[in-house]
């Protein structure tokens, strides 16, 4: 008998196969990312959806602001660790300084009412040395001409990405940067979302877009230098200074500075991307931005990957030295004054999924996450009184949760143009305030959010000026104070306001007719139904039948539009921290029907935009907050919305990640988040050591499956044809 | 026979264009341009000038199908939605998605991860399911068989979004050999598309194997067979030299038409393995209602499906000298 070989063939095979493998990988085989990027001072995360824009100018969603706010630069930013939220200068030299004038011409003090006010006038200082990031529209040749601006198709064959252009320049920001941004806000190939909004304001931007707009038609195909069509309401004042002058008074102005919309954008850039084969190529300042910011963006291939990397010619702004009392306990002044960013690059991989992502996280491939509600059980414990704390598992691996009440309210709308819900009288307010009692918005976000939020009590959440705690905060419409906290009234409190309404048993006290209401929602998925089973339920403690008509977002849209929806489910997220960004949304000239406006309530009431007139124009003071309590106190009563509730955010963190503070408004977080590489690499292989015993279970299954096979193989090849063995 | 293929492509062409016009009708009918046009700019601060402007950029402020107002006849054809963007793909010319990106780039990128994904689930699933369908017909009328359909059976009531989820736990999280999901380009991409592939094959095997085990019991009754065994051929050479040969039309039949299929890429796998290919290209698409994107990837699908029926045909000639692809005598 020969001698065989050992391990058998297979077996040795499989083994070679897996050394192969780890010899590849150089680490955990399990890892998403190359081996060249083991230790590197990098931060993992990811995103959902391809970001559409990262153009300043159109870009306006979440998921794309994580990599605009790294890039570019406003004039102002929110401070990273001060409370309540405060600007302070990126670029600035300090924050601007507003003038106001009067019909005449005179200039105003500030605190002049705002119907004097005919202009005001924003100043901005800009500091000097800042330069772009390194990008092939500065690049110049020897005789000093862009290199890359007399490009054409054929020319551009074989350039695929913005880093197929060897050569790159730079050059240092000036004021004449930002004006050409604002201009391009009016631009007619660039659909700016704040174009409208904006026009109201600032001087000459609707004439501007009018203008351009006429040019383009024209001429389909030309370029359109900005630069040399004026707008009357921002001029450059010097080679660092800039002035913006807008329509009448509109404190909330300031907040927009701090936005990508207002960040700077070279001539060169816009020049550079509208040569002819750019857009083709997908090369526009859409897809690879330009910016001062401390990071540039320098693999964007929005199918799987995008990377952030280091600018190298960021000045270096310094950490923040002051933050809110605590933050120095928490360690988070430990960097004060060490120039930033601390980390060298950020990749962000596509992840569409819940439980691959929460899996990485698990294994330390992402650095950060949230909770979602598949894996809420095993990342958090809620306790006896709703305290909420990190499971034993996740302690034990050394992760910490943040958690923050998001400046977003959620509510169920009544549309007050509606003959039934809608309306002012008190019949119409007694059925609102009723069926705000009913709707126990405290068990939906148990139920549905796992606890993830707090039940509203006005327009206004937490952390926005006005927004009060505690007894003075509750709405007395549907809330009581007891036992030291806010409770419902009771469903019989509800059934008594129903019945002073005419309404007994769930039916008009007069025609006897059953009240039947309309919910108007766009809810898609399986998971909705729970949702909706739970909307109709509350409506059932009345004795009111909910229907719900459910649909597609454009028709939900269309209703919303022309007001026929009667009770609707809506949402909104703060722009910026102040009141008058949601009391906006209850004031009569933004209703949705009449003036296409956010007020989807279309609710109008005289007192109330009397107060939000005065209000909106004011700094934040004692005043203002008795103005913001009347306005309240009115909107409670009004009942147009069933207040709903706050979400709460909640961000798990790896022991590895440091200087993490939530800011619901800063979004140019990352520079001031720091990494620990070394520690990150050993939990990694700690967490992720291969198992191959597998292979060997899986191999012995085999055989144990193939003997009886081979038994009956050989048992069929040696029988006859009657079945019988062979001899 | 090239009479015949020419024959099939012209009936191709108004099968496209049928499927152009469909296409087109029920995505205006469902949602007209400025439906669109809002879904892309957003909740806040959308005015109607806004909604004109994104209209007008993207050629959706033009007459659907005719345009009175043009000078020229032609111009009255040309200068119209339908025109600009559903007639221009019979030239393969996708045009910019309505969030700006050149579609035929973003293919053109995007087919590599989902045929490095469909064409190993394609190949390894064929040959598993036949290998084990044969040794399953083998050992027909046994309790191998009884157990091997047994175990198709469960195999094919499992959602295939458990062995995507088993998958990613078991080999990802729990043995810790490969990366759970995403993907690297070029020869990186093999540790990225070993568990997509096996979890592919695997969740085919089940309805696989019992539809080629039918297929080949039905050839193993034939008189020849008979006849080869009388022969005294082996099993073996029985099975591969003749069953397999014979059943090869009906294996072409389900195989070929979908090869060309592959291109489109595998929605769930996809999704669920963060794979940037073509399959969670058109998902994405439609659920951000980009019409552009959606109006290419369905006209590409039905190129490719026509291709594929035309494949088979021809396939059929390779492996059944009988047949004859002609004018009919």
């Amino acid at each position: 008998m020969p001698a065989r070989a050992f391990p058998p063939r297979p077996i040795s095979a499989g083994l070679a196969l897996c050394t192969f493998l780890a010899a590849c990988s150089a680490g955990p085989s399990n890892s998403p990312y190359p081996a060249a990027e083991r230790g590197t001072n990098t931060l993992y995360g990811s995103f959902r959806e391809r970001p559409k824009h990262l153009d300043p100018a159109q870009s306006y969603s979440s998921n794309e602001i994580i990599f605009t706010a790294q890039i570019y630069e406003p004039p102002l930013q929110y401070h990273y660790l001060r409370r309540p939220y405060q600007l302070v200068p990126l670029t600035g030299v300090d924050l601007p300084t507003v003038r106001y004038f009067a019909a005449d011409g005179t200039e105003l003090g500030e605190h002049e009412p705002a119907e004097r006010v005919v202009r005001s006038v924003y100043a901005i200082r800009l500091r000097p040395g800042i330069r772009y990031q390194p990008h092939p529209a500065f690049a110049r040749d020897e005789g000093g001409r862009l290199l890359y601006h007399e490009m054409d198709d054929t020319r551009l064959a074989g350039y695929r990405t913005i880093a197929d252009f060897r050569g790159t320049g730079s050059r240092e920001l000036v004021a004449a940067d930002y004006v050409y941004q604002i201009k391009r806000l009016a631009h007619p190939d660039v659909q700016s979302p704040i174009r409208g909004l904006m026009a109201e304001y600032v001087l000459g931007l609707g004439e501007l877009a009018a203008r351009l707009s006429e040019l383009r038609d024209s001429e389909p195909d030309a370029f359109i230098d900005l630069r040399e069509h004026e707008l009357a309401g921002v001029q450059v004042t010097g080679r660092h200074s800039y002035q913006i002058t807008i329509h009448g008074k509109y404190p909330q102005f300031i907040y927009w500075l701090a936005m990508p919309f207002f960040a700077p954008v070279p001539w060169e850039a816009d020049r550079f991307y509208a040569q002819p084969g750019m857009a083709q190529r997908n090369l526009t300042l859409d897809w690879f931005p330009v910016g001062t910011g401390p990071y540039m963006l320098v693999e964007n291939n929005p199918n799987y990957r995008m990377t952030l990397r280091r600018n190298p010619n960021f000045r270096g702004e310094p950490y923040p030295d002051a933050g809110e009392p605590g933050d120095g306990e928490s360690g988070l002044l430990a960097d004060a004054g060490k120039r930033m960013p601390f980390i060298d690059s950020a990749v962000y991989s596509l992840e569409k999924e819940d439980i691959p992502y929460w899996s990485k996280f698990l294994q330390g491939y992402y650095d950060t996450s949230g909770v979602s509600s598949d894996s809420f059980d095993q990342a958090v414990t809620i306790g006896g009184r709703g305290e909420v704390a990190l499971s034993e598992a996740l302690v034990a691996q050394g992760i910490r949760l943040q958690t923050a009440i998001a400046p977003t309210i959620f509510y169920l709308g009544f549309n007050m143009l509606d003959p039934v819900v809608g309306g002012y009288s008190a019949r119409a307010r007694k059925l609102r305030q009723a069926l705000a009692i009913a709707i126990d918005y405290e068990e939906f976000v148990s139920i549905f959010l796992n606890g993830r939020g707090i039940a509203a009590h006005g327009p206004l959440p937490p952390g926005i000026f006005g927004y009060r705690d505690g007894m003075d905060g509750i709405n007395p419409f549907a809330y009581e104070w007891r036992d030291g906290r806010a409770q419902r009234h009771s469903i019989d409190h509800a059934r008594r306001l129903l019945a002073e309404a005419g309404i007994e048993n769930g039916r008009d006290r007069v025609s006897g007719e059953p009240l039947v209401l309309n919910l108007d929602i766009t809810a898609s998925g399986p998971q909705d139904k729970a949702r909706l089973d739970w909307f109709r339920k509350q409506f059932r403690k009345l004795d009111i039948e909910l229907l719900v008509r459910n649909t597609d977002y454009n028709r939900f849209q269309d209703k919303m539009r022309n007001g026929n929806a009667q009770i609707f489910f809506w949402g909104w997220n703060a722009d910026y921290p102040d009141p008058e960004n949601f009391l906006f949304l209850l004031y009569g000239p933004n209703g949705k029907v009449a003036h296409g406006g956010e007020n989807a309530a279309n609710y109008s009431s005289a007192e109330f935009d009397r107060l939000f007139d005065r209000m909106k124009s004011m700094a934040n003071g004692a005043e203002r907050q008795a103005l913001i309590d009347a306005m309240l106190e009115l909107v409670r009563e009004d009942a147009p919305w069933v207040w709903g509730f706050h979400p709460t955010q909640f961000t798990l963190l790896h022991s590895w990640y440091g200087n993490a503070k939530p800011n619901q408004m800063a979004n140019n977080t990352l520079k001031f988040h720091r990494i620990d590489p070394l520690l990150r690499e050993r939990r990694r292989m700690a967490w992720n050591e291969p198992r191959a015993w597998p292979f060997f279970v899986v191999l012995g299954l085999l055989i144990v499956l193939a003997a009886p096979a081979l038994v009956l193989y050989l048992r069929r090849e040696r029988a006859d044809a009657f079945g019988s063995r062979a001899a | 026979m090239s009479a015949y293929l020419l024959r099939r492509l012209l009936f191709a062409a108004p099968i496209l264009v049928g499927v152009n016009l469909i296409t087109f009708a029920l995505f205006f009918l469902v949602s007209g341009p400025d439906d669109m046009a809002r879904v892309h700019l957003g909740v806040k601060h959308v005015t109607p000038e806004a909604i004109t402007a994104w209209k007008r950029a993207r050629g959706y402020d033009r007459p659907l199908f005719y345009d009175p107002a043009q000078p020229e006849i032609g111009q009255s054809f040309s200068r119209t939605v339908f025109f600009d963007k559903s007639l221009k793909l019979f030239v393969f010319e996708f045009g910019r998605s309505d969030s700006g990106r050149d579609i035929g780039s973003d293919i053109a990128q995007r087919m590599w991860p989902s045929l490095a994904i469909a064409v190993p689930v394609f190949a390894l699933g064929l040959l598993a399911n036949i290998t084990f369908a044969m040794l399953i017909a083998f050992f027909r009328a046994s309790y191998l068989d009884i157990g091997a359909v047994v175990a198709c059976i469960v195999l094919m009531s499992i959602s295939p979004l458990f062995y995507i989820i088993g998958g990613q736990y078991l080999f990802g999280k729990v043995l810790h050999l490969v990366p759970i999901s995403g993907y690297a380009p070029g020869w990186s991409a093999w540790s990225f598309v070993v568990l997509p592939v096996l979890v592919g094959v695997v969740s085919g095997i089940g309805s696989g194997t019992r539809w080629y085990r039918t297929i080949f019991l039905e050839e193993m009754h034939k008189d020849y067979v008979r006849t080869a065994r009388a022969k005294g051929l082996s099993e073996y050479r029985v099975l591969f030299g003749h069953v397999l040969r014979n059943a090869l039309v009906p294996i072409l039949t389900g195989a070929v038409v979908i090869f060309p299929l592959l291109f489109m890429g595998s929605l769930l796998l996809e999704s669920f393995f963060a794979i940037p290919g073509l399959g969670s290209y058109t998902i994405d698409a439609i659920h951000s209602q980009d019409f552009a994107v959606v109006r290419a990837m369905v006209f590409l699908g039905s190129v490719l499906y026509i291709a594929g029926l035309l494949l088979t045909d021809i396939s059929y000639t390779l492996v059944d000298p009988r047949i004859r692809l002609g004018r009919v005598r």
